[in-house]
């Protein structure tokens, strides 16, 4: 009973990981050497991060507790970890050690989930983690899984929407998108959700929530404090990925064909269309055909 | 001496740059074209704490320092500068009633002021005194518990859509001895407007005349005492001379951006424009104008923080270089975009005719050299 009673008081506890990355919308390619120009880039949030962060945030609003953001990174990506002070998170954990450096999405989910053990011990047990679906620097979408399978959580990735909460059964029903349609699903706490783009506005923080995130103490751990012991798994040790060539999409010499619809009935435009698609692509008519009459 | 910004100016700067490049920039251009008053966009900036910048936190105020202010409002005109001056003026005048209000006017209005429910407007410049804003000819005359005021002000920003007015009217005496502050509400019987100025810049704010006939505001809504309205005027422009300048400084930052990111892009005689030393060199030498104009706007703005008796000099001074400048970096940029930069959709040629009346308002920038030289020279 008592047990129980101090299970209900509990409050939320909410983990939120975000990856700082460089503003895609302001890299530009050098026209000449067809690289992509680094320089006086700024970073931001993660994008998908931050709809995660909202996401966790607006749980908090609704069912109280405490959102702890951990990103794994620099010391500079403390100024991620800062933002998201801003908007409301209540404390940011920073994984940072020079051994990290080089980590895949395998050494990366490695040292986040222990990390996020860690957080467990020192600050109360999450209910939830929340990772955004994919970085717009990676693409991959591997760490979140990554997480919840080294965490033993429930995995409910690419979540449009969280549609309820019940703490005290320890039940969660999300909106998850996939190919032709959407799936409500119904899971138990904890688990690890990643986030689609919200269908929420991000909120943003005030002059006052500024402030208090400029005051904020972040949390500064290396691998050990983190509570990491195996360190074959951390950095380009533990990550057995190896990028061999990074290159700059070819341009496509030819240009795309233009019908004129001006004129035309859609029946028309759509006999031009298969017309010219079979002119490029003999190949095809001839598959087409032939299933056909198979 | 330490010329970094602390943790926390930075994280309110960051803040006031999202806020700029996400509602303020994008709409920029249109709020000119259309000449729309972006209320409900200015409602956000309140709610984030930048309508009560440096208004004491017990009626809900920010209480940041004016250098505080100056970091935001340059922030804030990097997306639009005809809108960050309209929140700098709204700041002043909330300012003026927490400075010198009653506990009940401080009470009574700021809260108002802090959402912008209410918007506030500054009404000092009439059509016959402009800089010589002690001649003013506004007449408030005492009746009982109430002053009647009678007269004209002229190019009054916010004028038809501020719900609040300070009016500086003649309660006695020729000369600024004999003038008082005056907190006048919008519905006030006896109180119209002009038809909206058409104007070179600042479209995004209307601009227009304020005429009162016999408005009668109660005894209760003087702001400080009989005779002391010039004072409190010209005290609440030494901070508002800051944030126009800060305003410019703000502009001219996002006019040098553009330039510096069309001069890679432009290409002329085989190569992209900013290959060319002439350009280089133009770029090197906006880049320090910007420099010095922000070094020397933070030295004034911690001089009136810390109330040094020379604040009101290097106010003016500040208002005056950093407005003079900042209009001739944009112009600059402008002209970096050749054709180009005439034209509405690159939005360089609006920040130019936005910036144009900075070097006019707040005092112009003859008049910061009549206060300069007087501090200087120890003339009256």
């Amino acid at each position: 009973m008592t047990n129980m009673r101090s299970e209900l008081k509990r409050l939320m506890h909410i983990v939120v990981c975000i990856k700082q990355v460089p503003d895609s919308a302001q890299i530009r390619v050098h026209p000449v050497t067809n690289t992509i120009m680094r320089q006086g880039v700024p970073t931001i949030i993660n994008p998908y991060d931050l709809f995660a962060l909202e996401e966790a945030l607006k749980v908090r609003d609704y069912h109280g507790g405490e959102v702890t953001v951990l990103t794994m990174g620099p010391p500079m990506a403390e100024d991620a970890l800062r933002k998201a002070l801003t908007y409301g998170a209540d404390r940011a954990v920073l994984l940072t050690d020079r051994h990290f450096a080089g980590s895949d999405t395998l050494a990366t989910s490695f040292a986040l989930s222990q990390a996020i053990a860690q957080i467990g011990k020192s600050f109360g047990t999450p209910d939830i983690v929340f990772t955004g679906k994919q970085t717009i620097d990676g693409d991959t979408a591997q760490v979140g899984p990554g997480i919840a399978k080294r965490l033993n959580l429930v995995q409910l990735t690419y979540v449009a929407k969280i549609a309820s909460i019940d703490f005290s059964a320890r039940k969660i029903t999300v909106e998850r998108r996939s190919e032709g349609g959407t799936q409500v699903l119904e899971s138990k706490l904890p688990c690890l959700i990643t986030m689609l783009e919200g269908t929420a506005a991000i909120r943003r923080g005030s002059l006052e929530d500024a402030l208090r995130a400029a005051r904020s103490e972040i949390v500064k751990w290396n691998a050990a404090e983190a509570g990491i012991e195996d360190m074959t798994k951390c950095g380009l040790r533990g990550s057995p990925t190896v990028v061999k060539r990074v290159f700059a999409p070819t341009p496509r010499a030819e240009k795309a064909a233009q019908i004129d619809t001006t004129e035309k009935t859609v029946r028309d435009v759509a006999d031009e269309l298969v017309t010219s698609i079979f002119t490029h692509q003999p190949a095809l008519e001839h598959e087409l055909s032939s299933s056909r009459s198979a | 001496m330490d010329f970094r910004l602390s943790e926390e100016q930075e994280a309110i700067r960051a803040m006031a740059l999202d806020f700029a490049r996400d509602e303020l920039a994008p709409h920029a251009i249109d709020w000119d074209q259309q000449k729309h008053f972006p209320v409900e966009t200015l409602r956000a900036a309140a709610a984030l704490g930048m309508a009560g910048i440096y208004i004491r936190d017990d009626v809900g105020g920010t209480g940041l320092t004016r250098l505080d202010a100056a970091i935001i409002i340059e922030a804030l005109a990097t997306g639009c500068p005809a809108i960050a001056s309209f929140v700098s003026i709204h700041n002043m005048c909330a300012g003026m009633i927490d400075r010198y209000g009653t506990e009940a006017q401080r009470r009574q209005f700021l809260p108002r002021l802090l959402t912008m429910e209410t918007l506030a407007s500054y009404c000092l410049t009439e059509p016959g005194s402009g800089s010589d804003a002690a001649a003013l000819k506004t007449r408030a005359v005492r009746e009982g518990d109430a002053y009647l005021l009678t007269g004209q002000k002229q190019f009054i920003s916010g004028a038809g859509e501020s719900g609040l007015y300070i009016v500086m009217a003649r309660s006695g005496e020729e000369g600024p001895k004999g003038i008082s502050a005056f907190i006048v509400e919008k519905d006030t019987p006896g109180l119209t407007f002009g038809a909206n100025e058409k104007k070179m810049g600042w479209h995004a704010q209307p601009t227009r005349a304020v005429m009162l006939d016999n408005v009668r505001v109660s005894a209760e809504n003087r702001l400080g005492a009989e005779g002391e309205g010039f004072r409190i005027a010209m005290a609440g422009l030494d901070g508002g001379r800051l944030n126009i300048a800060a305003a410019s400084l703000g502009g001219a930052e996002a006019a040098f951006d553009k330039a510096l990111a069309y001069v890679e892009e432009r290409r002329a005689f085989g190569r992209a424009i900013g290959e060319f030393q002439a350009l280089q060199f133009r770029l090197a030498d906006m880049a320090t104008d910007l420099e010095i104009a922000r070094t020397f706007l933070w030295r004034a703005a911690a001089a009136l923080d810390a109330a040094d008796p020379e604040a009101t000099k290097l106010c003016a001074m500040a208002k005056r270089f950093v407005t003079d400048r900042c209009f001739a970096v944009a112009n600059d940029a402008l002209q970096l975009h050749g054709g180009y930069g005439y034209l509405a959709d690159y939005g360089v040629e609006k920040i130019v005719r936005d910036l144009r009346v900075h070097q006019i308002l707040e005092g112009t920038n003859e008049i910061m050299r009549l206060i300069v030289s007087r501090a200087i020279m120890g003339r009256k």
